[in-house]
């Protein structure tokens, strides 16, 4: 039986700005049905590398395809195949929220089929009351939400989110995380690419850590989250206070307190609280904290990191 | 690989469509303001020069006037229509949304000519229409016209989508407009015959395009030009061809667009 197509199959791929590298060789491959996270500090490469897949910029070398179609031989296959929300809140001053989606429907060849389609997307992203607003009039949510719709009016398999919930209210955060789920339940296949670490931890099953150009690692969230040889030990102390011997492992001194970030063989927590308690240190308040995402993302991309 | 793979019908019609709302949701400032315009000059000169001045036997001045300053507001909005679009397209950064579809190159190049032609032909019409009762001006030779429309329209919407595409800042595009476009189309003999110029300009006005369109659509209209309407329609067809090829390849090639 023959395996299908990657839903997104990146190789080799370069893109060069005069003497800037912006992208050093990504290969990448993400399954059909996968909810997966993008991710990296400003400036790795993420927008780049997702222009490139959408057409929007052209890549120095390498190929990318989208379910198997190369995204510049067979441009137009590739391009029905994939829906991309960019990063910035971008619209069309001329025209109002439906005309605005009937005209991008069009563009990828849907005549007036899709517009029950597009109905629902409207009641779905809860927009309604603002079917006849002109664009420019709609708040800075609501241009976000329509942007989602212009991306699915054409039903694409694969769907790009770029920093979607970027300067969106906690509530329309939400709400998308509940759409790109249903999306994803209903075997879309998911790009994620954001700041928020907590989302892609909650959200993707697979993530990717884009740093300076170059893929750093790809792991199932859960995996790189479990691999991970730290935890975080919480501690409010009285008396004596830390020793010596413990104060290369504080990670961060919040009001009062303090954290250490432990290697799990290395620093067992009972030897920890050995140490404390011949030093004279008394523990008022103690808890321990596994490592998120975010942990590891700082860990992987802070300079020096081992590459 | 299936027809509806290799083409894509729908987008391109949508995309003219697209263009097409958007110059008619702004109808006073894209066809209303440049009639006005025309008919000022229409007024001013028809003071000033009827009766005056016959440039070819039994047509008054006002009759030679109105095709080239018809075929000036061809070319003018041809021009402005494809090139303001592209540039807001681009400064607002709303072209992601055609530049993402599966449009090809030759999709946009035609979607915008189609919409430059129709806002152009929407112009001449209501001008013409607008001086009917004032000027009576039939047309001799229906083809040439339709023909000359035809080229000189594309043309200067193909230039417009060149200008569109170069131009990074509206600054770029008001030059464009008012160092090339604005002198060249007045200086092509919308206002007078070339026979009446000096001999050296006379000879730099064949250098000048716009003088071909402008004659080949005053034929359409008199039956008389300065020149063979043939010659038009080469010059004209050549520098169409030449224009195309040029912005063809750039929209191929994604310059400045794709970068």
């Amino acid at each position: 039986m023959n395996t299908p197509p990657a839903a997104l199959e990146i190789r080799g791929l370069q893109k060069q700005y005069g003497k800037l590298a912006a992208l050093k060789g990504v290969d990448l491959e993400i399954r059909p049905g996968e909810f997966f996270g993008l991710l990296g500090p400003n400036g790795a490469g993420k927008s780049t590398l997702i222009s490139i897949v959408a057409g929007l910029v052209r890549a120095s070398a390498g190929t990318v395809a989208v379910l198997g179609h190369d995204t510049v031989r067979d441009y137009r296959a590739a391009r029905r195949n994939i829906g991309v929300v960019p990063q910035e809140l971008v619209f069309d001053p001329f025209f109002n929220v439906i005309d605005m989606l009937r005209l991008q429907a069009g563009y990828y060849g849907c005549g007036r089929e899709s517009w029950p389609w597009i109905d629902q997307l409207i009641e779905r992203l809860e927009l309604g009351e603002k079917r006849h607003s002109m664009m420019r009039t709609l708040s800075g949510g609501q241009k976000r939400r329509v942007l989602i719709a212009q991306a699915l009016v054409h039903k694409p398999p694969v769907l790009i989110l770029d920093e979607p919930t970027a300067g969106v209210d906690v509530d329309l955060r939400r709400t998308l995380w509940e759409f790109t789920r249903e999306l994803h339940a209903q075997g879309h296949t998911i790009v994620l690419t954001t700041h928020y670490l907590e989302e892609a931890e909650q959200l993707c099953q697979r993530v990717a850590i884009l740093d300076q150009g170059a893929i750093r690692v790809v792991e199932p969230t859960r995996q790189l989250l479990n691999r991970h040889p730290f935890r975080f030990l919480r501690l409010k102390l009285n008396g004596a206070g830390l020793p010596d011997s413990l104060r290369p492992l504080v990670s961060a001194e919040p009001e009062g307190e303090v954290e250490l970030k432990l290697d799990r063989v290395k620093h067992p927590v009972g030897e920890v609280l050995e140490a404390l308690r011949i030093h004279g240190a008394r523990i008022e308040d103690v808890h321990t904290r596994e490592p998120t995402l975010q942990d590891i993302f700082v860990e992987l991309t802070r300079k020096g990191a081992p590459r | 690989m299936n027809a509806e793979a290799k083409r894509n019908w729908i987008g391109l019609r949508t995309l003219t469509v697209k263009e097409v709302k958007r110059f008619y949701s702004v109808f006073g400032q894209t066809v209303t303001a440049p009639v006005v315009t025309a008919l000022l000059y229409l007024l001013v000169f028809h003071q000033v020069m009827e009766g005056r001045v016959e440039v070819y036997p039994g047509v008054s001045f006002s009759q030679f006037l109105l095709p080239g300053l018809i075929m000036m507001s061809v070319i003018q909005n041809a021009f402005a229509n494809s090139s303001s679009s592209l540039i807001q397209s681009k400064l607002l950064g709303n072209l992601v949304f055609i530049l993402m579809a599966p449009l090809a190159a030759v999709d946009l190049f035609v979607a915008y000519i189609a919409a430059s032609l129709i806002r152009a032909g929407a112009v001449g019409l209501v001008l013409y229409a607008a001086t009917w009762p004032f000027v009576h001006l039939p047309v001799a030779q229906p083809l040439v016209l339709l023909g000359m429309f035809l080229l000189a329209g594309s043309t200067l919407a193909v230039i417009g989508l060149i200008a569109g595409i170069v131009a990074a800042k509206f600054d770029h595009l008001a030059a464009f407009q008012n160092f090339l476009i604005l002198p060249a189309s007045f200086l092509s003999g919308v206002f007078y015959s070339i026979h009446t110029l000096p001999p050296f300009w006379y000879s730099v006005s064949h250098l000048n395009p716009f003088f071909y369109m402008i004659d080949g659509f005053r034929h359409g209209f008199l039956g008389v030009g300065d020149v063979a309407v043939w010659q038009c329609f080469v010059w004209t067809g050549a520098f169409f061809l030449l224009a195309s090829a040029v912005c063809l390849l750039m929209l191929t090639r994604g310059y400045k667009l794709r970068p």
